[in-house]
């Protein structure tokens, strides 16, 4: 497919790592020349300088014949303005926006009709949104759901004194009561696909599929003893802090943002009546403690610096704060690094918007229905899940998965069929219709669910 | 340096080479020589065996890190390797005897240069100059480029290849055609081949009708003459030349030789229907003009030596068509023309024909980069608050560019005079030392004076001399930095 991404900051890049590797025809438009240097020189796409949002610039840009435009600059007017710009030029472009300021999250819904946009992404709501939803279910790191909501991929890491430490997955079910499938183990920046001999250790995150309905007991066998959040404190009052303390407040959870900029406390307390806002430096402990920290049931770190939301996250977990959730703008590079601090959930804004747009794209290039539905990356873009439903031309079918010859990294982690669930194991098999999660590592480029046999 | 992955791309080069010299073992079955089929076979198996060697060096582990400085080792590294190796079978078949001979006209025949040693060829196996006029063509789109076509979609860390595409494609900024390499390198290819078997075409059908040349266009000439000048090298399979042919296939060899030496992406424009960009582009315009000038320069000149004007204009013709886009093929002694037309030789031996075609020289885009960026210059330097770009067909030049040709003519003017005083050391006269350095470096074939002009050869160069003659035919061809950047010790080190 030719596609155009217009803005190549954070998002723009990743989303071109993940689109390149994909096999697209690839234009990037940037102002930056620098930045297209180096967009150019690291993946296979081509590179123009120029204003994304003039008719010329986009017409050198292949927009008259491509599929798809995606507009990534950071500003919101620009990238509204490219798009109807394209549209102009094709009127049958798809078009993809990031719109992320919350004075036009009101009217998300109009302007996708007015301008005739096809998907607008906001990063930061999409991280808020996430980090709710672990905040509801404290104890997983990480929460992905799959079949409209039936299946959860989620994501927990082994500590000293949990009853998980030194068990074989082959002896899983004498420790825990919910049919549970360990898809992947990281271990040391590295990704294992484990087997039933595997032993796990200290200090291993693990992901697992598991029932959505059974993620109540899965944290009681964990040992976790899980409560309500009742207070959460937000370090730094930026854009995900914003949509963070309306949803939380929407669920009766008291929050509290702190953040250095007086102007910013005074926007975002006009902004959000019910919600305390503080000033003050979130960088001095004895601020952060004046706030209640060590009392609070969360704190989330969500500076727009990365190693700031570090320390303070590492100073909220050394002040025993329950729940400790991190956002990191470029988690890629340092994920080694950072997946050893054991930081508690991270959060990467840009990471879940280019999922978004990815699972977009992919499910624009098939008219047949076999290429996945949902793909969610995890374990820092290691592991990829993906969730295919079974056409007709699916191979293999009703067939024992034992039997099955599938490529080296890939596993089947669960079926749906009829609305129930099975965590799969050897004697499972698919039928037409089902919903299947396929796990890989990633780089495998499972588009097809035909792809995973050998 | 990441040497893993250069040994790998070194391998599959040689592998590529070996699958290329395929033809010629075929051809030398075909015509029953004997000594040649010996000396395939041979070359083949040292070739597959060294590729080899270079792939079991790259087993393993291997980082994808593949930066400028890898690129260009990758570009210098792999065309020497092909100069060594593409010289097996001249001297493995005796046809050539001292080794160092034999590669020089491989390097000669790869960089498509055309200079040779050889005096009289006629005599030699079919098989052996069908392999000597093929390294052209192999040469004149580059390997690498092939390779690239090659290259499995959406591989992890495939940007990389740019900087291989940016190492062996001629011009001062490349860029791709479309988006993805592997269709930008297929595209290229596709369009060379297409216009390859166009001429060959044309030659072998003409040489069924046209009868009036000293040696008839057989099958086999049409193809070595198309491929030669398809990458504008300049190997003839008779001693006489071009000049022995009809003149129907001079006359085609002369369009072909201004096709080939046309930026291809003007002809990816002409598929896509876009006509206008075309005929608006500056260097096209340029290249044309300046031929034109010289063809009028030449005819002018050497109409009293001719019967008729019509045979000066197509001698005319001919030879700027061979200068300019550096082919080479001569179909009369130009050292024999009045004495202008010689500053007018050196001129077109310099400026070659356009960037991204299969043609050798400094290119006309340099040439006007160099000249708008010296009247920029000029008014800043009377009013030096003024603020001014130089501009190619509207757009500005990035002043990267146009500080990379400054460094890029600095280099040439440089090694061309190191080469000049080395060869000099030979004993030659001026003109003969200046102008053999000078048409290897441009990759053009002949030079001025008896020695090396159209009707010698490079046979009496000694060992010393064909060395720095070979290097600078590499220097040329790659446009100086892969060569350099292999004498740089920071290419070599790990960091």
């Amino acid at each position: 497919m030719k596609i155009i991404i217009a803005g190549i900051g954070k998002v723009g890049t990743t989303l071109t790592a993940q689109l390149a590797a994909d096999g697209h025809d690839i234009t990037v438009i940037d102002r930056k020349d620098s930045r297209i240097e180096r967009v150019c020189s690291q993946y296979d796409v081509m590179g123009l300088e120029g204003n994304c949002a003039t008719a010329q610039t986009l017409r050198d840009a292949g927009a008259a014949e491509a599929d798809l435009l995606i507009a990534m600059t950071d500003a919101d007017e620009v990238n509204l303005l490219c798009c109807v710009t394209a549209r102009q030029i094709n009127p049958g472009i798809h078009t993809i926006v990031r719109i992320r300021d919350s004075e036009y999250a009101q009217q998300i819904i109009e302007m996708r009709e007015v301008f005739g946009l096809s998907l607008i992404v906001n990063p930061e709501r999409s991280a808020a949104v996430e980090i709710e939803r672990l905040l509801r279910f404290p104890g997983f790191l990480k929460r992905e759901s799959f079949a409209k909501g039936r299946v959860e991929l989620v994501e927990f890491r082994i500590n000293e004194d949990s009853p998980l430490k030194d068990i074989t997955l082959r002896n899983l079910p004498s420790v825990l009561h919910t049919r549970v499938l360990i898809c992947a183990v990281m271990r040391g920046g590295s990704v294992i696909l484990p087997t039933g001999d595997f032993a796990l250790q200290a200090g291993d995150r693990i992901y697992m599929t598991a029932p959505a309905t059974a993620l109540g007991t899965l944290l009681r066998d964990l040992g976790v003893i899980s409560h309500k959040v009742k207070r959460v404190i937000l370090g730094g009052g930026g854009r995900v802090s914003y949509y963070l303390a309306q949803l939380l407040e929407r669920e009766g959870i008291q929050t509290q943002i702190i953040d250095n900029n007086l102007e910013r406390c005074q926007d975002l307390a006009r902004q959000l009546p019910t919600v305390s806002v503080s000033h003050g430096d979130i960088t001095i402990p004895s601020v952060l403690e004046r706030e209640g920290l060590s009392s609070a049931d969360a704190f989330v770190a969500l500076t727009g610096m990365d190693e700031l939301n570090i320390v303070m996250s590492l100073y909220a977990i050394s002040q025993k704060v329950p729940i400790v959730i991190t956002k990191q703008g470029h988690i890629d590079e340092l994920k080694d690094i950072v997946s050893g601090l054991s930081l508690g959930s991270i959060i990467s804004p840009k990471e879940l918007c280019s999922d978004i747009v990815v699972r977009y794209v992919r499910s624009m290039r098939d008219t047949t229905g076999d290429t996945a539905i949902t793909v969610q990356s995890v374990a820092g873009g290691q592991v990829e899940a993906a969730e295919f439903i079974i056409t007709p031309t699916a191979q293999h079918q009703d067939t024992p998965l034992l039997e099955l010859k599938m490529k080296p990294g890939i596993l089947i982690a669960a079926i749906v069929h009829r609305g129930a669930l099975t965590i799969a194991n050897g004697s499972s098999r698919y039928l037409q219709g089902d919903s299947v999660i396929v796990i890989s590592t990633a780089g495998k480029n499972i588009q097809r669910f035909n792809d995973i046999f050998a | 340096m990441n040497y893993k992955s250069l040994s790998r791309f070194i391998s599959l080069i040689l592998w590529i080479e070996a699958g290329l010299m395929l033809p010629a073992l075929l051809l030398s079955l075909v015509f029953h020589e004997s000594g040649a089929t010996n000396a395939y076979w041979q070359s083949i198996l040292i070739i597959v065996l060294l590729g080899g060697a270079f792939f079991l060096l790259s087993r393993g582990e291997r980082a994808g890190d593949f930066y400028e400085k890898e690129g260009l080792a990758c570009a210098g590294l792999s065309w020497i390797i092909m100069g060594l190796t593409g010289a097996l079978p001249f001297f493995l078949s005796g046809e050539i005897p001292a080794y160092i001979d034999a590669f020089f006209e491989s390097v000669s025949g790869f960089t498509t240069t055309g200079a040779s040693i050889l005096g009289a060829v006629e005599h030699m196996p079919k098989s052996i100059l069908y392999w000597r006029s093929f390294t052209h063509w192999i040469g004149g789109m580059g390997v690498l480029v092939f390779l690239l076509a090659l290259v499995p979609r959406g591989n992890k860390g495939s940007g990389f290849t740019l900087h291989l595409l940016r190492a062996e494609s001629p011009g001062p900024s490349v860029g791709k055609l479309v988006p993805q390499i592997r269709k930008t390198a297929r595209i290229l290819y596709l369009i060379y081949i297409g216009l390859t078997l166009l001429d060959f075409a044309a030659l072998a059908i003409g040489g069924l009708f046209f009868h009036d040349g000293a040696h008839p266009t057989t099958v086999f000439d049409a193809f070595c003459i198309a491929v030669g000048t398809a990458g504008t090298g300049g190997f003839a399979v008779i001693n006489a030349g071009l000049g022995g042919y009809s003149i129907f296939t001079q006359l085609v060899t002369t369009l072909f030789m201004f096709l080939f030496g046309i930026n291809f992406s003007c002809y990816f424009l002409i598929l896509r229907g876009d006509f206008k960009s075309v005929w608006k582009d500056e260097e096209l315009r340029v290249f044309l003009g300046i031929s034109l000038i010289a063809v009028v320069v030449f005819t002018v000149s050497i109409v009293p030596q001719y019967k008729s004007s019509g045979l000066a204009l197509k001698d005319a013709a001919f030879t700027v068509g061979s200068l300019a886009s550096t082919t080479g093929y001569a179909t009369t002694d130009f050292n024999l023309w009045p004495n202008v037309t010689r500053a007018v030789v050196v001129f077109l031996t310099i400026m070659g024909a356009c960037a991204g075609s299969t043609c050798g020289g400094a290119k006309v885009i340099r040439l006007i980069l160099i000249v708008k960026n010296l009247f920029r210059n000029l008014k800043q330097l009377v009013r030096p608050s003024r603020v001014a770009n130089v501009r190619v067909n509207g757009r500005v030049v990035n002043e990267g560019v146009l500080s990379n040709l400054n460094t890029y003519l600095a280099a040439y003017v440089f090694l061309l005079f190191v080469s000049y005083l080395l060869v000099s050391l030979d004993g030659q006269d001026g003109t003969t030392s200046f102008t053999s350095v000078l048409t290897c470096f441009n990759n053009v074939g002949p030079g001025l004076g008896q020695v090396v002009g159209p009707a010698g050869n490079f046979g009496s160069f000694s060992v010393g001399a064909k060395l720095v003659l070979i290097l600078d035919m590499l220097i040329g061809r790659l446009e100086i930095f892969p060569i350099l950047a292999l004498l740089s010790r920071s290419t070599w080190s790990h960091s």
